[in-house]
């Protein structure tokens, strides 16, 4: 086989940090090559320079044997490169022919061939397998539907070497599942594909060959066939990392129960979700992003509250739901976002630390005891192992894993009842989600009980003791952990079992 | 061409950028200056010595300053909230208003009593006219550099109103000017026969008030916070409405204390050129201080000196005094560049 793609020796510096260190990689004709690493080990770099957006310190690229001028996406599109971002980039108000055709045609034309553009579109929907109506308008496809617009999108422009990025963290199982078998049919047809991952199964289950990354090197190359998980995953760490493992245990009374809640946001609703969490156990909530998930979060975190239904904490139905509420009640907020809404970045960990007790034990009459505050801020650096410069320190200035620390430290520190954890592992490193992992396990063995959110099935399979799936805006009831299915969980996400909502609004 | 935060920022970039932020703009006004035909050491030289060249020019300084402290802070604590107040001027006119609604004979007290009095209405009167563009942007979501800018000029037009009507003087000889306030409502001049008052002292306590609220206390840390980030706010639990109220009430007080400050103070009455613009140079004098309630004092007095000694210079040398505006505007813009580039650098690849 020949090399489509090949880079010899790129390297990229930002700084003191070296992003890529002479990476040397070839992509044969036909082939699904696997680019696995954590987050931080210089995936997003070197595609970022492969496409243009970075000029690299050293190395070239060539495709065909050409090479290919650095820091011009134009270039790189023209030599038949195509990226499908993990956060897609479609205008939500255009049709599918629109946002294809968009920025490929000459301003300077004055009509557009959109017939032409239709029966490419429709073509390529048929050789591919990729089948969506070219008239509909983006904001009413699935997410799944929106990922095969992108892919066209680079099918349209000649792409014959397409790069997908995280591609499956919006998809169910049986989605992804789809997604692969469409691969392999691009790949039958000649072209050439890299698979960006962190997800040790998808790999094996999608690529011919895998690259790992780490700390900006290339440490490994391996063909698929023969290659283990448990080897996969000590490559991309660099060490083994032991996974903190639950111990059975007895849950208590109840301390979180929702009833009959429904709330609205925007496009997102909960319709009617009850919900009952116990002491010492762990709830994983599955879902396909989108869902409702978040709004569960914000009502059980104070910050939406629901039209209607009831909210009990412990053996109180809260009369009132507001974030400080949600704090006195001796709920652990985790949220899904730490740099939007869990830690002021702009603010030094001191500040940041007291954020949600600056009224209680750091104030008197009016006046922060600031030597109080960063005596505490001390404590949780040196518990929770944030690492950082000190207490002093800007909070944007640490790292994904260091923050998620800082905020399990301020929210853990008051021995919680309820712990909310929305997606608490995103976009961490092995050795960060490990971390996060233990603590959660800890917070349950002293009676916690933890509703844990997550769109990674592992996760929720690796901690839950009970187990259900949100759909729509709909809670299915819990499932005991050891009574379910990856399968089973796939289905459910993607509707089964659930009342349609068209269905609901006809009644 | 793309900004990339730093990791740190060292104190000589603190120091260094905005030190060479104002060498650049003297460097441009002196080009300006040399284009009118003049010297610009010579121009230089009398603006400085207009300014500080004798105790009547630095005292004229300083009781220039004074209202700017008042505006600069309003500005600084609003700001420091997001809470883009650009309606200082309004707020400070209403202040004036209360002060010679209630100071010019209606409440006949003692000055003891009378001047917290007039202060506490003068901070209420501005706090109110702050608080309605701070409701319309908490409860509907209206933008309040709209609301605040278009209610100066209704503010104006209803003082204008006032002083053709109710408040007119009516032994003003057809001015549109109210009565003189009392004598029990007059601040006493801080040297006999200069013009310099206690308002100045009441400013520099204000800033070193609002620097103790903005480092100590928990209001502070709120409407930092607020500022730095809403969301995350809201999610820790700071009730970030109840915070912007509060940030109103103390931005638009502060306002409306310069109205008070100079009516009592300097002019002794309300006449609709109480004031000529310090609720926008406020905002000017606020970015020159990096917001900091301290700098405020530094920043003001920097401006006031600028406008006085660009007047005593005019006079001598012949360059108009509208250089004074071009010095400052230039003066904030590099100042802005430079407070940008400690926190950011910039990579042109």
């Amino acid at each position: 086989m020949t090399a489509v793609l090949s880079l010899s020796r790129i390297s990229k510096r930002f700084g003191a940090l070296t992003a890529n260190d002479a990476i040397s990689l070839d992509l044969a004709k036909g082939e699904i090559l696997g680019l696995l690493g954590e987050n931080g080990a210089g995936k997003t770099t070197l595609m970022n320079i492969l496409f243009g957006h970075y000029v690299a310190d050293e190395g070239e690229i060539r495709v065909d044997g050409k090479v290919l001028p650095p820091g011009e996406p134009k270039a790189a599109l023209a030599a038949g490169i195509g990226m499908v971002h993990q956060h897609f980039t479609l205008a939500d108000n255009l049709t599918v022919l629109d946002n294809i055709v968009l920025g490929t045609e000459s301003l300077w034309r004055l009509r557009s061939d959109h017939a032409a553009a239709r029966r490419r579109i429709v073509q390529l929907g048929e050789d591919f397998g990729l089948k969506v109506h070219p008239d509909a308008v983006v904001s009413s496809l699935s997410v799944g539907e929106r990922q095969r617009v992108e892919i066209l999108k680079a099918l349209y422009r000649d792409a014959r070497i397409l790069i997908l990025d995280e591609p499956t963290a919006v998809l169910t199982p049986q989605e992804a599942a789809g997604l692969f078998d469409t691969l392999k049919r691009f790949v039958a047809k000649g072209l050439s594909i890299i698979f960006i991952s962190h997800k040790l199964g998808e790999i094996i289950d999608a690529c011919h060959r895998v690259a790992i990354l780490r700390g900006g090197k290339l440490v490994a190359e391996r063909p698929i066939d023969g290659v283990s998980r448990g080897e996969l995953a000590e490559l991309m760490v660099g060490r083994s990392v032991p996974q903190p493992k639950a111990t059975a245990r007895q849950p208590g009374a109840t301390v979180l129960a929702l009833k009959a809640v429904s709330a609205r946001r925007g496009q997102l609703a909960l319709r009617d979700v009850a919900l009952q969490l116990r002491a010492g156990e762990i709830v994983g909530i599955a879902g396909v992003s989108g869902n409702g998930q978040s709004l569960l979060a914000d009502v059980v975190g104070g910050v939406a509250v629901p039209d209607a239904g009831q909210v009990r904490v412990g053996a109180e139905v809260l009369a009132d739901i507001s974030p400080r509420q949600m704090i006195a009640r001796g709920i652990a907020r985790i949220p899904e976002d730490r740099h939007a809404e869990g830690l002021i970045g702009d603010m030094s960990i001191t500040e940041n630390v007291v954020s949600e007790g600056y009224r209680g034990r750091f104030s008197r009459r009016g006046l922060i005891d600031w030597g109080n505050a960063r005596t505490f801020a001390e404590t949780v650096i040196r518990d929770y192992e944030v690492k950082c410069p000190g207490p002093e320190a800007r909070v944007r200035l640490l790292s994904g894993g260091n923050m998620q620390k800082l905020i399990l430290g301020r929210v853990m520190a008051e021995d919680p009842v309820v712990v909310l954890a929305n997606q608490p592992t995103r976009g961490l490193d092995v050795g960060a989600v490990a971390y996060v992992h233990e603590q959660l396990l800890k917070a349950r063995a002293r009676g916690a009980g933890i509703l844990l959110i997550s769109e990674d099935l592992d996760e929720l399979l690796a901690l839950s003791d009970q187990m259900a799936v949100m759909y729509q805006g709909q809670l299915s009831p819990l499932m005991a952990r050891d009574q379910v299915t990856i399968q089973q969980l796939g289905l459910m996400m993607a509707g089964q079992g659930f009342i349609h909502v068209e269905s609901i609004d006809a009644a | 061409m793309r900004l990339e935060p730093r990791e740190q920022q060292t104190v000589a970039l603190s120091f260094g950028l905005p030190m060479l932020a104002l060498i650049f703009s003297m460097a441009v006004c002196a080009g300006l200056v040399m284009l009118s035909g003049a010297s610009p050491f010579q121009v230089f030289g009398l603006m400085i010595k207009g300014a500080m060249g004798s105790q009547f020019a630095l005292l004229e300084t300083l009781t220039r300053a004074t209202p700017l402290i008042f505006t600069g802070l309003a500005a600084a604590v609003a700001f420091r909230a997001k809470l883009w107040n650009i309606g200082a001027e309004a707020q400070l006119y209403i202040g004036a208003v209360m002060t010679a609604v209630l100071g010019t004979g209606l409440l006949p007290l003692p000055w003891p009593l009378l001047w917290p009095v007039l202060m506490f209405s003068a901070m209420l009167g501005g706090a109110l006219v702050l608080s309605i563009p701070t409701l319309l942007k908490t409860r509907f979501g209206v933008d309040e550099v709209v609301t605040t800018l278009l209610l100066n000029f209704i503010i104006l037009l209803f003082v204008s109103m006032l002083l053709e009507g109710l408040l007119k003087d009516p032994m003003g000889l057809g001015w549109p000017q109210s009565k003189k306030v009392i004598a029990d409502a007059q601040l006493p001049r801080l040297i006999t026969g200069k013009r310099l008052h206690l308002g100045f002292v009441v400013a520099i306590a204000a800033a070193v008030i609002m620097w103790v609220i903005d480092r100590r206390s928990a209001l502070g840390y709120e409407m930092r916070a607020v500022g730095h980030n809403a969301k995350a706010a809201h999610f820790a639990g700071i009730p970030v409405n109840r915070v912007l109220a509060k940030t109103a009430l103390l931005s638009g007080g502060l306002a409306g204390l310069a109205g008070w400050s100079e009516v009592t103070g300097l002019k002794g009455n309300l006449t609709l050129d109480l004031s000529p613009g310090f609720g926008y140079t406020g905002i000017v004098v606020a970015m020159l201080a990096m917001l900091h309630p301290l700098g405020v004092i530094a920043a003001a007095i920097f401006v006031a000196a600028v406008f006085v000694g660009a007047d005593a210079m005019s006079r001598t040398a012949g360059v108009p005094s509208y250089i004074a505006h071009v010095m400052v505007a230039v003066s904030l813009l590099a100042m802005v560049t430079a407070i940008m580039l400690t926190r950011y650098r910039v990579r042109w690849r």
